[in-house]
C-alpha cells in the first residue's frame, strides 16, 4: 500500500494525542472498570503505546474531530449499518435462489479521500455493501470486484453507484 | 443456564454454518478457497467463543475470543502475503 | 428480554449459515470471499447483540469484540482478495458475457 506520509510537523501532536485517547479509550473498554489506579496504568501503557509507534504517526493524519463532525458520523454510521443489512439480504437471496445470479466482474472507482484511514474506512464500507468487494487501493482508484455489475459500465458511473454514498458523510471527519 | 427452543435452535444453525464451513476447507478445489474458508471459519469460531461464554456464564472466555480473533486476522494476513509473493 | 435475546441470537446463527451456504455454491473464490465476509459479519454482530441483551454487564468486552470484527473481517478478505488478484488468479465470469475482458490486468 503506497501511503506518502504528511510532512507536516504541527499535525505530529494531534495524530500522538488521537491515538493516545483511543488506546486510553480500549483500555477502558477492557478492563470494564472506572478504578482510578486502572486508569493510571492504562494511562502510562497508552504513552508508551504511543511513543513506541511514533515513526508511524502519519496513519492518523486527517481525522477531524470536532463539534461539527459528530452529524457526518451519525450519519455515516446509519447508512454504514443500513447498507450491511441490505447487502445481507442481496447475499442471501443470491445464495438461495437455485440459479445463482451473478454477473462479476472487475471494475475501477475513484476517490477524493487522501488520509489512509478515510481510504480504510472507504475500503472496508465497500467490502460490506450489496455485491461488492474491494481488492486493491492504488492512489486514488480503489479496484472493486462486484458481484452483479451492469454490463459496460464506466469508470464515473461505477463511482457513482459504489462510492458516493458513503464518501459524502466521510468527508465530514476524514479528509 | 437452561436453554429453550429458540436457543438451541440457533446453537445447531450455528453448528451447521460451522460443518459447511469445513467442508469447502476440505473440498478445496484450490489453495486461496481452502484459505477463505478457514478465514470464515475463524470468524464463526470466534462469535462462538462468545456463545460459549454466554453457555458457560463466564467472562473468562471473552478474552480468549478477542485473543483468536486478533490471532486469526494476523495468521490470514501472513497467508494472504505468502500468497502475493508465490504468484506472478 | 430474554425473547428479543433469542431474536437476535436466531438470525445471527441463520446468517452465519448464509454464509457457509454462499460459500458451498458460489463458483468461483472471489464470489466465496464475498459471501462469506458480508454475511459471517452480519451474523457475528447480531450475535454479539444476542448475548450482550443477555449478559448487559459484558458490554464493554463485547463492544472492542464487535469492532474487532467490524474492522478486521473485510480487511482480511480485501488482502486475500487482493493476493489472489496479484498472483494472477482471474475471477469467474458467465461463459454468455461478450464483453472483452480488459478491465483486469492489476
Amino acid at each position: 500500500m503506497a501511503t506518502k506520509p504528511e510532512t507536516e510537523e504541527g499535525s505530529g501532536l494531534a495524530d500522538g494525542l488521537f491515538l493516545f485517547v483511543v488506546v486510553l479509550l480500549f483500555w477502558m473498554l477492557l478492563t470494564g472498570s472506572l478504578d482510578p489506579s486502572e486508569i493510571i496504568t492504562g494511562a502510562v501503557v497508552a504513552l508508551v503505546v504511543t511513543l513506541t509507534s511514533r515513526p508511524h504517526l502519519s496513519i492518523y493524519s486527517g481525522v477531524r474531530i470536532t463539534p461539527m463532525a459528530i452529524l457526518p458520523i451519525i450519519n455515516y454510521l446509519g447508512v454504514f449499518f443500513w447498507e450491511l443489512i441490505l447487502a445481507n439480504i442481496d447475499m442471501a437471496r443470491r445464495v438461495l435462489s437455485p440459479s445463482l445470479p451473478l454477473r462479476p466482474a472487475v471494475v475501477e472507482v475513484r476517490t477524493d479521500l487522501r488520509s489512509p484511514l478515510g481510504r480504510l474506512a472507504l475500503a472496508n464500507s465497500i467490502t460490506l455493501t450489496p455485491g461488492t468487494l474491494t481488492v486493491d487501493v492504488q492512489d486514488q482508484t480503489l479496484l472493486v470486484h462486484w458481484v452483479d455489475a451492469p454490463p459496460d459500465i464506466d469508470i464515473e458511473n461505477a463511482t457513482r453507484k459504489i462510492t458516493t454514498k458513503f464518501e459524502r458523510h466521510l468527508k465530514g471527519f476524514l479528509k | 443456564m437452561t436453554l429453550n427452543l429458540m436457543e438451541t435452535a440457533a446453537l445447531a444453525i450455528l453448528g451447521g454454518a460451522v460443518v459447511l464451513s469445513l467442508l469447502r476447507l476440505l473440498l478445496g478445489p484450490t489453495a486461496p478457497d481452502r484459505v477463505v474458508a478457514a478465514d470464515t471459519l475463524a470468524v464463526i469460531t470466534t462469535s462462538g467463543l462468545v456463545v460459549l461464554a454466554a453457555l458457560l456464564a463466564s467472562p473468562l472466555y471473552l478474552d480468549v475470543a478477542l485473543i483468536y480473533g486478533t490471532l486469526a486476522f494476523v495468521g490470514v494476513v501472513a497467508i494472504a502475503r505468502a500468497i502475493e509473493g508465490n504468484g506472478s | 428480554m430474554r425473547i428479543l435475546a433469542d431474536m437476535f441470537l436466531l438470525i445471527g446463527a441463520t446468517f452465519t449459515l448464509f454464509g457457509s451456504i454462499g460459500l458451498i455454491r458460489m463458483p468461483d473464490v472471489y464470489n466465496r470471499i464475498q459471501a462469506g465476509t458480508k454475511a459471517v459479519t452480519l451474523g457475528s454482530i447480531s450475535l454479539l447483540i444476542g448475548i450482550s441483551l443477555l449478559y448487559p454487564q459484558w458490554w464493554s468486552k463485547l463492544l472492542i469484540i464487535g469492532l474487532l470484527i467490524l474492522i478486521t473481517n473485510p480487511l482480511g478478505s480485501s488482502t486475500i482478495a487482493r493476493a489472489l488478484l496479484k498472483s494472477g488468479v482471474q475471477p469467474w465470469k458467465k461463459v454468455e458475457t461478450n464483453t472483452p475482458e480488459e478491465n483486469s490486468n492489476g
